[in-house]
């Protein structure tokens, strides 16, 4: 067991800012359950905690989005009311959202004036944005258009707002999930600058490694209480997981030796061109995956993700059938209904909306994808009992929780659907099954459950594909990786023999050619344990 | 300031059903002042509209011959609303199958021996001349990409004139005294009546049968399961493997039909030849019926129960009260914004945000 430290009370100076006694309902729901948190000038102050653990509403509390039930807000010992942002933002809270709110079609300056006082936004904006960005090395063209930039310049916007108001205490929610690992190193630099200029820090994350590295105190959360605050420094990577959880999180079983079953899965020189104005083009991506191992894809969202999987689920058609081949079958020009027939199963990135329907009852969302190939729908008319039988066997087997006999799949947090949407496609044994960001926003009990049945399916001689930012992830399950950037797949290599800086120069865009397997520079940075999830 | 929507995150299943019922009192409350300030008394515009036509036989009969149009169509626009497929020129469909149905019955005229066939090849030929004609704005978006809002629409008045010249031209009864209509139909090419010596005739109750028949297809096909998905979310419609174009396709041939068989039904109904005008615009009004009946078949029928009661109930109120026939279109439009803005509460929590947007 963990030693769990108790919550400190004020001890030494006062804070910059105390939460104390925080309680908030959202009906019979209590996100915060009574949350003590004291956040000191000059330190980077860690939020830890599973999905649904209270990190976002005690956030928002703070940021003046929500009000609290009970408990109050201190600012330098003196109680606060946070009545709205612009309450929070007059005592100097400012906050980075983990989704960027920006106009594409705007420029940088345009942007940040959007946001700005009246005061603020007039002549001379560009003159700060510019000298913002020369202080912290935040380098930014203010007249570029947003839709032209990175998603790591697309967060200076975000930063560079923040900063324009002088903030005491920036609250930075999951700040790294869309960065490659340089462009996090950059930004962990501004942070540390900021610190040292006296401001706090509210660092919300779930990538450990980070959260060790930058933070000298974590507040972890569980079921919206405090479970404990430590000194993350001092900690492993596993340890403050087995906090966030409560339980030991489960190791998964490696992949045992070298695939050799048969190529199930073959792109020879995939080419489409891009769906939309911001959409990417696939350019001659060619890969195999044989039964039996998982191909992992990394790579920074909007890399093509997207439509590498619609090429590969059939709801965009390649240019020739031969492009993509399923169990040796000219696959390039058929539907998504005649790949399930011929044994492959999806599930795509965005849960609501794409793999399910948010408004429909989950035997309804089994019908969604298995309607041909569960023998859902005879002569036209559907089966329901046999559609709420599979919905019923998924959720046995996958540990569904739910609300009611058969809600809509909505209504399921996205831990469960998620579970629900692999095991719609898994039950049905598929011999190929793509999946794209397996575990994106899943909390980590329910992603080490979706990563073992991802290995047991390919235990029993799937192929495998899986698109997924998370390098642990990738490390963890995949035999092969690949890395997809603005279009192009680099060689899949094994997964022994290559490393997480040699995937994130590639992620970032350099040549496969320019980078050697091995990187002796960079060999003696820290490595990190690649199961603690 | 700014005006904020957010989602309810548990919706009342009592307000969902009860929104409608609110929205229709409100339009009467506010429909009251208008006659009060047109100087008649409200109470008994209300006896002249609502209550008048459900009091008597040959009333409520009317109310029935009004909805069973209004109903019939709407349940076919309902599945081309649900799939965000907007079929504008129901009206047109309707007249088409008027025509194409009526000219069977204007062929047949005199015909001798067995004529059992006449009707129900008239039901057919109407119904597939809506199908049909609502089958060209459908192509042309599939095949071209054209905004099937725009032909539709033009389509109708193209299906006017047609119907007005063959009804002044070709199809005119030579012996009508230059009157523009054509022959009286035989008995064999009209509708039954339900009951002997009443107005209710047989177009009514295939009306209801298509109703029915529209529930089950929703709720137990798995065409009706596309629509319902295309509806709720277009992207997991694709990840299922439904066809943007064909369900397009089949929308517009459902709705067509419906329409189409409206008409024929009509005309083999209520008005027994073809005239140059057939429709009082019931293709226009079934869209606001399909909307107040929230395009589920049970919705529509009451909708549609509710509109041709104002119709009927505005007719009796231009005799005795002298009100202006737009009083009835005006409540009707009036009845629609409300209840799409009840729906609108019942979904959204409106919040005033004072200040500039974070």
């Amino acid at each position: 067991m963990i030693p769990v430290v108790p919550p400190a009370r004020t001890e030494g100076p006062t804070p910059l800012f105390g939460a104390y006694g925080i309680v908030k309902r959202f009906g019979d729901f209590t996100a915060n359950d009574g949350i003590d948190l004291e956040i000191r000038a000059g330190e980077i102050h860690a939020l830890l905690g599973e999905n649904g653990a209270g990190k976002s509403t005690l956030m928002k509390i703070l940021y003046g989005l929500l009000e609290p039930s009970e408990g109050v807000v201190t600012h330098r010992g003196d109680v606060v009311r946070l009545a709205n942002p612009e309450a929070a933002r007059a005592l100097g809270i400012g906050m980075v959202f983990q989704h960027f709110s920006l106009c594409e079609n705007l420029t940088v300056a345009e942007n940040i004036a959007l946001v700005m006082p009246r005061s603020l936004s007039g002549r001379g904006l560009k003159a700060r944005i510019a000298a913002v960005g020369t202080t912290y090395g935040l380098h930014l063209d203010p007249d570029r258009p947003v839709w032209s930039l990175s998603a790591g310049e697309r967060q200076r916007i975000e930063i560079i707002r923040c900063l324009l108001q002088d903030p005491h205490l920036v609250i930075l929610d999951e700040p790294t999930s869309v960065l490659t690992p340089g462009e996090a190193d950059l930004l962990f630099g501004v942070l540390e600058r900021l610190r040292d200029e006296g401001r706090a820090l509210l660092y919300i994350s779930h990538r450990l490694d980070e959260v060790r590295r930058l933070c000298t105190r974590a507040t972890i959360l569980r079921g919206g209480r405090v479970v404990g605050t430590c000194d993350p420094r001092t900690e492993t990577a596993r340890s403050l997981a087995a906090m966030m959880v409560g339980v030991q999180v489960g190791e998964v079983t490696p992949p045992a030796g070298e695939a050799a079953g048969p190529e199930r899965l073959v792109l020879s020189g995939l080419t489409l061109s891009a769906p939309g104005l911001h959409g990417t083009a696939l350019n001659r991506v060619s890969l195999s995956v044989r039964g039996g191992e998982i191909v992992g894809i990394a790579g920074i969202a909007g890399n093509g993700q997207a439509e590498l999987f619609d090429a590969l689920s059939g709801e965009a058609l390649a240019p020739e059938p031969g492009m993509v081949r399923f169990d040796g079958v000219m696959s390039g020009r058929l539907g998504i209904t005649a790949r399930r027939r011929g044994g492959a199963g999806f599930v795509p990135e965005e849960r609501n909306g794409h793999g399910a329907a948010p408004t429909l009852s989950l035997s309804d969302n089994a019908i969604l994808s298995r309607h041909a190939t569960a023998g859902l729908s005879r002569f036209g008319f559907l089966r329901r009992a046999a559609a709420r039988s599979l919905a019923r066997a998924v959720i046995d087997t996958f540990d569904v929780r739910k609300a009611g006999p058969d809600p809509a799949a909505g209504t399921l947090s996205g831990g469960n659907l998620q579970k629900y949407l692999m095991g719609r496609e898994i039950l049905a044994e598929p011999g190929i099954l793509v999946v794209n960001q397996p575990t994106w926003g899943v909390d980590a009990l329910a992603a080490a459950h979706i990563r073992q049945a991802l290995l047991d399916l390919a235990g029993r001689g799937a192929a495998v594909l899986v698109m997924s930012q998370d390098l642990d992830e990738l490390f963890e399950i995949a035999g092969r990786i690949a890395v997809l950037h603005d279009g192009t797949l680099s060689p899949a290599v094994p997964t022994g023999e290559t490393t997480r800086e040699t995937l994130g120069l590639l992620m970032g865009g350099a040549e496969p050619a320019a980078v050697p397997p091995q990187i002796s520079m960079v060999a003696d940075a820290p490595r990190v344990p690649t199961h603690a999830h | 300031m700014r005006i904020d929507l957010t989602p309810r995150a548990n919706r009342s299943a009592l307000m969902d059903a009860l929104s409608p019922v609110l929205a229709f009192l409100a339009a009467l409350v506010v429909g009251g002042f208008v006659v009060a300030a047109l100087g008649r008394s409200p109470a008994a515009a209300f006896v002249t509209y609502f209550v008048a036509p459900l009091s008597e036989v040959w009333s409520l009969q009317e109310v029935a011959l009004k909805a069973a149009p209004l109903a019939l169509i709407a349940t076919g626009l309902a599945f081309c609303f649900r799939a965000n497929v907007w079929n504008i020129g129901a009206e047109g469909q309707f007249v088409m199958g008027g025509l194409f149905g009526g000219w069977i019955g204007v062929a047949t005229h005199g015909a001798t021996g067995n004529t059992a066939w006449v009707l129900p090849l008239m039901l057919v030929v109407g119904t597939l001349a809506g199908l049909l004609y609502a089958l060209i704005p459908a192509l042309l978006k599939v095949r071209l990409g054209v905004s099937e809002i725009l032909t539709s629409l033009m389509l109708v008045y193209v299906a006017e004139l047609l119907l007005d010249y063959m009804a002044r031209g070709p199809l005119r009864d030579p012996a009508g005294f230059n009157f523009p209509q054509s022959v009286a139909f035989d008995e064999a090419a009209r509708l039954p009546y339900l009951m002997e010596g009443d107005t209710l005739h047989a177009g009514v109750a295939i009306a209801l049968a298509v109703l029915v028949l529209a529930s089950l297809v929703l709720a137990r096909t798995l065409f009706g399961f596309t629509v319902r998905v295309v509806g709720a979310s277009p992207r997991a419609a694709r990840f299922a493997g439904f066809s943007d174009a064909r369900l397009t396709l089949a929308v517009f041939a459902v709705s067509g039909a419906a329409a189409g068989l409206a008409g024929i039904s009509e005309v083999a109904g209520r008005i027994g030849q073809l005239q140059p005008s057939i429709s009082p615009g019931y293709g226009f009004t079934a869209i606001i019926v399909a909307f107040l009946g929230r395009l589920s078949p049970v919705g529509i029928l009451v909708a549609a129960l509710v509109i041709a009661l104002t119709t009927i109930g505005g007719e009796g109120a231009q005799i005795d009260l002298k009100l202006p026939l737009d009083l009835t279109r005006a409540f009707q439009g009036l009845l629609l914004a409300l209840v799409l803005g009840a729906d609108a509460l019942s979904r959204y929590r409106v919040r005033l945000v004072p200040g500039v947007a974070a």
